[in-house]
């Protein structure tokens, strides 16, 4: 169980995917306008890795390597066809907010790249806590963005998600001054930059 | 006309792939270091683009459509830009080796980049017509080009700047889209 653990835990911060790999940054700026939407994107993700890596490296031994790549991308085709059709049935509202983000979560690099870094050469059980703790990380690093770009782009915390309605607070100020800029691209780039630099400045990563 | 001038006018500057819809951001922050490198980036995203374009919705139309298998469409276009880029790869090295060795070797890395496939998914969720279609992957291609030769003169620059230790490379390209985002929503009013 040792190793299990050992390659969930990498992926919450050692390797993780957004801040340290710097991987599938698309995603992580367009859905993070809400704890909603973050959290609606990491689900998707969590099918899709978890489906791909199993299989992936259920037949690792079978596939020739020359045809490794388009097996692997019509594998994670597959199954993000899957959960598009799951999501417009069940969760039409989220379905309709992450657009098409959601479909492009079969070019997302995370994906393709735990597939051929490492579900193409492990075994089930550790493809599987690999991919456990990649969306953890992803889920993290969505959550702690579309926190901050919530709150200071609305003035308030709420989660309307898969049926779910909460409003966990409203801030007086920013509720009637919110600073929309964080809602827009621009804010987004400047959240994920300032964070970077923190976590550099604090010794959490390399810098360059 | 009209209706093309607007679309071509809102994939590349109103609407910009970069700056406002977030996509292709991975060539964005990792091939903008060169001013070269950028361009040779932005007209191969760009040629793709619109083959893919002309290709995906051709397949749209005259096979998911009749046969009513829309459901397939993403596995679909991603195998069709997979072989598309695969086959210009073969094509170009063949037929001009100078172009094969000014951007060939970015030609691999477009099949996973989600601008590509962005801007078919976009084409489909408009029901743009063909025309439309190639119109706006064009629009799209030179913006996205535009954004990326801007980017990458700021960056050359930049490796000159005393930025502060823990801000350089990454994190302060982020600050530098942001300005870039800002202006370019001076644009938004256009049409």
């Amino acid at each position: 169980m040792g190793k299990f653990g050992k390659e969930f835990a990498k992926g919450l911060i050692l390797s993780n995917p957004v801040f340290i790999l710097a991987l599938g940054l698309c995603p992580t700026l367009a859905v993070s306008t809400s704890i909603g939407n973050a959290l609606g994107m990491t689900l998707a993700v969590v099918i899709v890795l978890l489906g791909s890596n199993i299989i992936i490296s259920a037949i690792r031994n079978i596939v020739p390597n020359m045809m490794r790549i388009p097996i692997f991308i019509v594998i994670i085709a597959t199954l993000v066809t899957v959960v598009d059709l799951i999501f417009q049935a069940n969760f039409p509202d989220l379905h309709q907010s992450l657009g098409i983000f959601l479909p492009l979560v079969v070019v997302n690099c995370i994906i393709l790249g735990r597939a051929e870094a490492f579900a193409s050469k492990n075994p089930i059980v550790y493809s599987i806590a690999d991919a456990l703790g990649i969306t953890v990380g992803f889920m993290l690093a969505l959550l702690m963005i579309s926190f901050l770009r919530q709150i200071l782009g609305t003035g308030s915390l709420s989660l309307s998600v898969f049926g779910i309605d909460i409003n966990f607070f409203t801030l007086p100020i920013l509720r009637e001054h919110p600073m929309v800029i964080f809602i827009l691209p621009p804010g987004a780039f400047l959240l994920i930059g300032l964070l970077l630099g923190l976590f550099r400045r604090m010794g959490v990563m390399k810098s360059e | 006309m009209n209706e093309l001038i607007a679309i071509f006018i809102g994939m590349a500057l109103i609407n910009n792939f970069i700056l406002v819809r977030y996509l292709g951001l991975c060539p964005f922050f990792g091939v903008s270091k060169k001013v070269g490198n950028a361009v040779s980036m932005g007209i191969a995203v760009t040629f793709v683009m619109s083959i893919a374009s002309l290709a995906t919705w051709l397949i749209h139309h005259y096979i998911l459509l009749p046969f009513d298998i829309e459901y397939m469409y993403i596995i679909i276009y991603i195998l069709v830009i997979a072989s598309l880029v695969q086959i210009i790869e073969l094509f170009i090295k063949r037929t001009n080796l100078a172009l094969y060795n000014a951007f060939g070797i970015y030609l691999p890395l477009i099949t996973t980049n989600c601008a590509v496939l962005g801007v078919t998914f976009i084409n489909m969720v408009e029901n743009y017509s063909l025309l439309g279609s190639i119109v706006s992957a064009l629009g799209a291609g030179l913006g996205f080009t535009l954004v990326l030769f801007i980017m990458s003169n700021i960056r050359e620059r930049l490796e000159l700047a005393d930025s502060p230790k823990s801000m350089k490379g990454l994190p302060i390209a982020f600050l530098i889209a942001v300005l870039l985002g800002l202006a370019f929503f001076g644009f938004g009013g256009m049409i």
